[in-house]
């Protein structure tokens, strides 16, 4: 094969990528929920970190043998840990990644992509968002569909998850504008317009932390 | 902020601590963070669950006991619980005769008790009926937002279909008496201050000296609009202008009206505001069957106070007049 599926990525990189994601989510705790007390309930920072700091301690806890394992494991706590609806939201969205992936101990360019559809499936399952609705899905749709478009083109992973942060930042960028008709913040109505999406910035910290940990040292 | 606790992380916990020790007839499983009724689970009777994110006291935990609720879940402040709790707490009070989950309409809320309901029907075979509650006319009702928050009715609910479960009811006869509950209830809520979220550490938005939030909702979301502050009377009218305008209450068996305290608002003054809004309703043609005064569905240290009315019939009176014996609520025993 060549282009994309000529990379792939170990376990050790699929768990950085989760570690990577974390260490945002502390970075910019106070940011996401800085966001959220200005449309929503100011607990988006807070929760995130809780239910990431839970995940990486249940995977220092025990190596999963699988992607599968992994993402389950990373779900799981999630669900557990987090509340909100970014529990949920989430979540499922590792657990479809998991389920898509399989038991297997590294995946390829198409492979990863066809999982984290997956996710952003399950996102729209749990929730039912529309694009333009102002959530998560905002950032994560053009990030999946960024991150195929590369692929098919025969870039590599590392260039196609680059071009996928950079539609997730321009999806969360393209938030502020828009009034939200799911979750708290459409109770504001037309007062949701001009504040960007929390679960939309959070959602392209996951997507920059895939580029970083899956398109860099971690890749073979 | 200026609070009385001893660490934002652990509010939640230590207050658990708290109500076990206070409340010795109640069961606290302090690693899930639920609060059972002492003789849960009763055979035969159907067991009642509810939940949400804490910060609402007493609701939920403070409505647990004979007569109300079998067993609440606690989440973190404004955060739902997650569904592991629910399915536990189903679990354990599901006397064989089913289990109804209580749901106030916040889209955490709804997707971790979905979730839960799921799990526990995989898990268990428990059967499950869960009651949504959307009472907020603040809130447009459409397919273009999460739809109404659900509010006040939700103490009224708790302690109605507790009575019907009581009684020995089935579950689904429990759960028609829930939504029969929330469809004639219609709730609306004001601000006079933001509330402060221990882990935030600051007030979650900014209000004026000189202005006041009306629509507001039970987290510092946001309301409908900011008006300048009026005197109680004016107030009174704002609340309860789009509430008679949504649902007529006149006639029939007359309403339980409600004026709620958000948790910084004295008795002194809710009771005041009753005066009010009992004074708006006699105008209206709407006659006040029974009524509650008092902080029951809070947000933390909001000041402000919401108003609840519930369209009453004979049964939902005789429930509503049955006896209860919670923390917060007790009558009749």
């Amino acid at each position: 094969m060549t282009g994309a599926g000529a990379d792939t990525v170990d376990l050790d990189a699929l768990g950085g990528w989760i570690r990577e994601f974390a260490r945002l989510v502390g970075e910019h705790r106070d940011e996401l929920t800085r966001l959220d007390s200005a449309i929503g309930d100011a607990d988006h920072g807070i929760n995130m970190d809780r239910g990431m700091t839970a995940a990486i301690a249940a995977l220092d806890a025990a190596a999963p043998a699988s992607a599968a394992a992994l993402f389950k494991k990373v779900g799981m706590t999630l669900v557990s840990k987090t509340g909100g609806a970014s529990g949920p939201l989430y979540g499922t969205l590792f657990l479809r990644v998991g389920a898509t992936a399989g038991e297997v101990d590294e995946l390829d360019g198409p492979g990863f992509a066809k999982a984290l559809r997956a996710g952003l499936d399950g996102v729209v399952a749990r929730g039912k968002p529309e694009a333009g609705d102002k959530t998560m899905f905002d950032a994560l749709a053009p990030a999946v569909d960024a991150l195929d478009a590369g692929l098919d083109e025969g870039a590599s992973l590392g260039a196609a998850l680059r071009a996928a942060s950079a539609a997730a930042d321009a999806g969360r960028d393209a938030t502020i504008p828009m009034q939200a008709r799911k979750g708290r913040a459409s109770y504001l109505g037309e007062r949701s317009v001009g504040h960007q999406d929390p679960g939309a910035t959070s959602v392209a910290l996951l997507v920059a932390a895939a580029a970083t940990a899956l398109g860099g040292p971690g890749q073979r | 902020m200026k609070k009385l606790i001893n660490d934002p992380a652990d509010v939640v916990s230590q207050a658990l601590l708290g109500m076990a020790a206070a409340h010795p007839e109640l069961r606290v499983d302090h690693e899930n963070k639920i609060v059972y009724r002492g003789d849960a689970p009763v055979s035969g009777k159907v067991g009642l669950i509810s939940g949400g994110g804490s910060g609402h006291e007493p609701l939920h935990a403070g409505f647990v006991g004979p007569g109300m609720l079998d067993a609440a879940c606690a989440g973190e402040i404004f955060t739902s619980p997650v569904p592991d709790q629910m399915v536990e707490a189903t679990k354990r009070v599901d006397g064989g005769a089913g289990v109804l989950h209580i749901v106030k309409n916040y889209t955490g809320d709804v997707m971790n008790f979905e979730m839960a309901a799921e799990m526990a029907a995989a898990e268990t075979g428990v059967e499950v009926a869960s009651v949504v509650t959307n009472d907020d006319v603040a809130v447009q009702d459409s397919l273009y937002t999460a739809g109404r928050r659900g509010v006040g009715v939700t103490v009224l609910l708790e302690k109605i279909a507790g009575a019907a479960a009581e009684q020995g009811r089935s579950l689904t006869e429990v759960a028609d008496v829930a939504r029969r509950v929330n469809e004639g209830g219609r709730s609306m809520g004001m601000a006079l201050t933001s509330c402060t979220v221990p882990a935030a550490g600051q007030p979650t938005f900014e209000l004026p000296e000189t202005e006041i939030e009306i629509g507001i909702g039970i987290h510092g979301e946001p309301g409908r609009r900011r008006v300048p502050h009026v005197p109680a009377r004016q107030v009174a009218e704002y609340l309860l202008e789009p509430i008679l305008a949504d649902t007529d209450f006149s006639g029939g068996d007359g309403v339980i009206a409600f004026v709620n305290g958000m948790g910084g608002t004295p008795l002194l003054e809710l009771y005041l505001m009753f005066h009010e809004v009992a004074g708006i309703l006699e105008k209206a043609g709407v006659r006040v069957a029974r009524s509650l005064v008092g902080p029951y569905i809070t947000s933390l240290d909001m000041a402000g106070c919401s108003v609840t009315l519930l369209k009453a019939d004979e049964d939902l009176l005789r429930l509503w007049d049955a006896p209860v014996r919670t923390p917060a609520l007790r009558w009749g025993v």
